[in-house]
C-alpha cells in the first residue's frame, strides 16, 4: 500500500515537508492535532514553523502560538532558511500568538482563572489570516508560566479541543527529557491524543542521528519505525524515507558501455543503463581506474558524467586521469563531466545524501560514480551507512541512470568490506579486483561476480594498467584461491585431472580448453 | 490625581469575571480610596488589546503604575495576594510570618 492512493476515514493534509509525506502516507490527518515530542535541540521548533512556511508556500495561511521563544527570536532564527516569516506577516498569512514570558514581569496568582485569555487570542489570530495550519510551541510552556496544576490541565485540554472546532490542522509540541522513555514532559500527550510524532536526536559513537518516528496516526495508516532526518540550511527539515521507497523502478535491456571493451565482453555486453555496479578490491588494485575509464566511455558516448570523489582531489584525480590518457579538464570545459570532490568529514551521511541529490538534479547526468563509498563509512555509524547507501542506490535508480560505486575493501588479499556487506543486495552487478600472487610478484586480476538480468563470464582475468588505462588479458589458470586471498598454484596436470573429474559419464568428447580471451560459455547468474 | 492605573482583563459576563470585578473594586476602595483608576476590558470584545498585553489567563489584572508593572491572575477572592501585587501587603510581621506559611503550603 503506498500513500499515493491512500482514501481512508481520516482525510490527510499535505505537509510539504520533504519526506515527511511519505513516512505519513499523505501527510498530517486534517483537521486534527499531531503532538510532536522531542528532546532539547530536536528540530521541534523548526518543524513547527516549516509546517507553516509550507503551508503559505501551497496557500494556506498559519498561525504560530509561541509559548518559549519570543516572536522576534523565531523571525530571525528561521532566517536561515529563508523563510520570510515579518514578510507574511505583513501579507496576512502568518500571524504570532505571543505567549513567552515577560521575564520582567511578576506574575501573582490569586483565586481561580482559566486560560480564555489565551483561547481568544488564537481564536482571534485564527480568524484574522484565515488560518488552516497552527502551530503550538511548545505547550509545555504554560507549566513553567503557571505550574502544573488541575485548573491548567483542565484549560489546556479545552483549548486542544477549541482547535478542532477552528477547523485547522496543527502541530503541538512538546518537550521531552529522554530519547527513549515517557513521551512528553508534563503528559502533554493525554491532551493530544489522537497523532503522535516523536523527533530524536541520539548520540550514537560520538556522532548525532537525528530521526522521525510516526508512534500513532488514529484511524490513518503511516510508516512505522524511525526515519533519518537532516535539519538542511535551505529546505529545513528533510526526511529520509527509506523504507516508502517503492521498488518500482523501471527496467530496461539497454547496455552501455563500461569504457574497457574486455569488461563489457565480460559482462555479457556491457552495463545496464539503469543499473547499480559495485566495484571492490583493496586499495591500489585499480577502482579509481575503473571508475575513470567508466566516465571516459560515458562522455565518448555522448553522455553526462558526474564523479563524487570522497577520497582525491580534483588535482590529483585530474592527474592520474591524464597518466591513464583521459582529460578530465577538457571533458568538464564541454560540459559533459562534473567532478565533485569532498571530505566525507564536511558533513553528516544525511547531508551528504541531500547535497549529492541536489547535483544529480541539477546537472542530470547519465552517469553518476561515486569513488568510494567506503569513505564515508568512517563519518557514521553502520546503520546510517546503510541507511545512506540504500537512499543513494534508490534515488540514483529513480533517474535510470547508472551507477558505479567503488568499495575498498580491507585486506589487501581477499576480504571483504563493510560496504560491500551492506550494498551487495541492492546493486545489480559486482565487480572484484584482487591482487594475485604469483611467484614472488603482485599481479591484479577482475572478475564479474554478479550481473543481475545477464550471462557474464566467470573467469578471473589478469589486467595490466598502462599509459592508455585497463587493459584485461587471459584468466588466471593454474591458480586457485584468488577470491579468498589463499592462492595454491596447480600444476597443469592438476587442471586437466580436476577437469576430468566434472565431465559428464558417456561424455567421449574431450574438452577443449576454453578459448582464452575471449567470450567463454556464458552461464545466467540470478 | 491617581496614583495606581489597573487594567482588569475579564472574558464575558462569566460568575468568575464579575467575582473578579468585585473584588478588585473592593480592595481598592478599602487601600486606595481616591488614588487609583480601575478599567475593565472584555477581551471577548477587544481581543486585540489581550494580544498587545500578552494575556495567557483570565482574568488577569495588570498594575500599570506605579512602576515596576505586575500582573494578578485569578478572580482575586485571596486579598492577601492581590495586596502583595499591588505593592500593599502590611508590613507587621506577625501577618507577614502568616503569609510565608500560607505561600509555602
Amino acid at each position: 500500500m503506498t500513500w499515493r492512493n491512500y482514501r481512508g476515514p481520516v482525510p490527510k493534509l499535505l505537509t510539504g515537508i520533504p519526506g515527511f509525506d511519505l513516512i505519513a502516507y499523505g501527510g498530517l490527518p486534517e483537521g486534527r492535532s499531531t503532538l510532536l515530542s522531542g528532546t532539547s535541540g530536536s528540530a521541534k521548533t523548526v518543524f513547527a514553523c516549516q509546517f507553516l512556511a509550507e503551508g503559505i508556500r501551497r496557500g494556506e495561511p498559519g498561525v504560530f502560538v509561541t509559548f518559549e521563544e519570543s516572536p522576534d527570536a523565531i523571525r530571525k532564527n528561521m532566517e536561515g532558511f529563508n523563510w520570510d516569516i515579518p514578510a507574511w506577516e505583513k501579507a496576512g498569512q502568518w500571524a504570532f500568538v505571543d505567549v513567552s514570558p515577560h521575564p520582567s514581569q511578576e506574575t501573582i496568582i490569586s483565586g481561580s482563572y482559566d486560560l480564555n485569555g489565551l483561547l481568544v487570542r488564537i481564536e482571534n489570530a485564527a480568524r484574522k489570516v484565515g488560518a488552516k495550519r497552527m502551530s503550538l510551541d511548545s505547550l509545555g510552556g504554560v507549566f513553567t508560566q503557571l505550574g502544573d496544576n488541575t485548573t491548567v490541565r483542565n484549560e489546556l485540554f479545552r483549548i486542544v479541543s477549541a482547535l478542532k472546532e477552528l477547523g485547522v490542522t496543527s502541530i503541538i509540541t512538546a518537550e521531552r527529557t529522554e530519547e527513549y522513555g515517557q513521551v512528553s514532559r508534563y503528559g502533554i500527550e493525554e491532551f493530544v491524543t489522537d497523532n503522535v510524532v516523536i523527533l530524536r536526536n541520539g548520540l550514537e559513537q560520538e556522532k548525532r542521528r537525528r530521526t522521525i518516528e510516526i508512534l500513532k496516526f488514529r484511524g490513518a495508516p503511516h510508516q512505522k519505525g524511525e526515519y533519518p532526518f537532516t535539519v538542511s540550511p535551505n529546505q529545513g527539515v528533510v526526511v529520509i524515507p527509506l523504507s516508502a521507497i517503492e521498488l518500482k523502478q523501471k527496467s530496461t535491456d539497454v547496455r552501455i558501455r563500461s569504457g574497457v571493451p574486455e569488461l563489457d565482453r565480460m559482462c555479457g555486453g556491457g552495463f545496464f543503463r539503469d543499473s547499480i555496479i559495485l566495484l571492490s578490491g583493496a586499495t591500489g588494485t585499480g577502482k579509481t581506474l575503473v571508475t575513470t575509464m567508466f566516465i571516459a566511455g560515458g562522455v565518448e558516448d555522448g553522455e553526462r558524467c558526474l564523479l563524487f570523489a570522497f577520497e582525491e582531489s580534483r588535482d590529483q584525480l585530474f592527474r592520474n586521469a591524464i597518466g591513464w590518457g583521459v582529460d578530465f579538464e577538457k571533458m568538464e570545459a564541454a560540459g559533459k563531466l562534473k567532478v565533485v570532490c569532498e571530505y566525507p568529514e564536511t558533513g553528516s551521511l544525511e547531508d551528504h545524501l541531500i547535497a549529492m541529490k541536489a547535483i544529480v538534479d541539477e546537472f542530470q547526468p547519465q552517469r553518476i560514480a561515486v569513488d568510494s563509498l567506503s569513505a564515508l563509512e568512517r563519518v557514521a555509524t553502520i546503520k546510517s551507512f546503510r541507511e545512506f547507501a540504500i537512499g543513494l542506490t534508490s534515488y540514483i535508480k529513480d533517474k535510470n541512470v547508472a551507477g558505479l560505486f567503488t568499495a575498498t575493501s580491507s585486506s589487501l588479499l581477499g576480504g571483504s568490506s563493510v560496504t560491500e556487506t551492506h550494498i551487495s543486495t541492492i546493486t545489480d552487478s559486482i565487480i572484484l579486483l584482487r591482487y594475485v600472487e604469483m611467484h614472488g610478484e603482485m599481479r591484479r586480476g577482475v572478475t564479474v561476480l554478479k550481473m543481475r538480468g545477464s550471462a557474464h563470464e566467470k573467469n578471473i582475468r589478469e589486467f595490466t594498467i598502462d599509459g592508455t588505462g585497463m587493459h584485461i588479458g587471459k584468466p588466471f589458470r593454474n591458480i586457485s584461491g584468488i577470491l579468498s586471498g589463499h592462492f595454491m598454484h596447480l600444476p597443469p596436470g592438476e587442471i586437466e585431472r580436476l577437469r576430468e573429474m566434472f565431465k559428464d559419464d558417456g561424455d567421449t568428447t574431450p574438452t577443449a580448453p576454453p578459448a582464452l580471451g575471449g567470450p567463454e560459455t556464458p552461464e545466467h547468474s540470478r | 490625581m491617581s496614583k495606581y492605573l489597573l487594567k482588569l482583563y475579564v472574558t464575558g459576563q462569566t460568575p468568575r469575571s464579575r467575582r473578579a470585578i468585585e473584588n478588585l473594586r473592593r480592595i481598592c476602595e478599602e487601600e486606595l480610596r481616591g488614588q487609583y483608576e480601575m478599567h475593565v476590558i472584555d477581551v471577548l470584545e477587544r481581543p486585540q488589546l489581550a494580544e498587545d498585553e500578552k494575556i495567557l489567563a483570565t482574568p488577569t489584572v495588570v498594575k500599570e503604575l506605579p512602576m515596576p508593572i505586575r500582573r494578578i491572575i485569578g478572580d482575586l477572592s485571596d486579598a492577601e495576594k492581590v495586596l502583595l501585587g499591588l505593592d500593599l501587603q502590611p508590613c507587621q510581621p506577625r501577618n507577614d510570618t502568616a503569609f510565608r506559611k500560607e505561600e509555602k503550603r
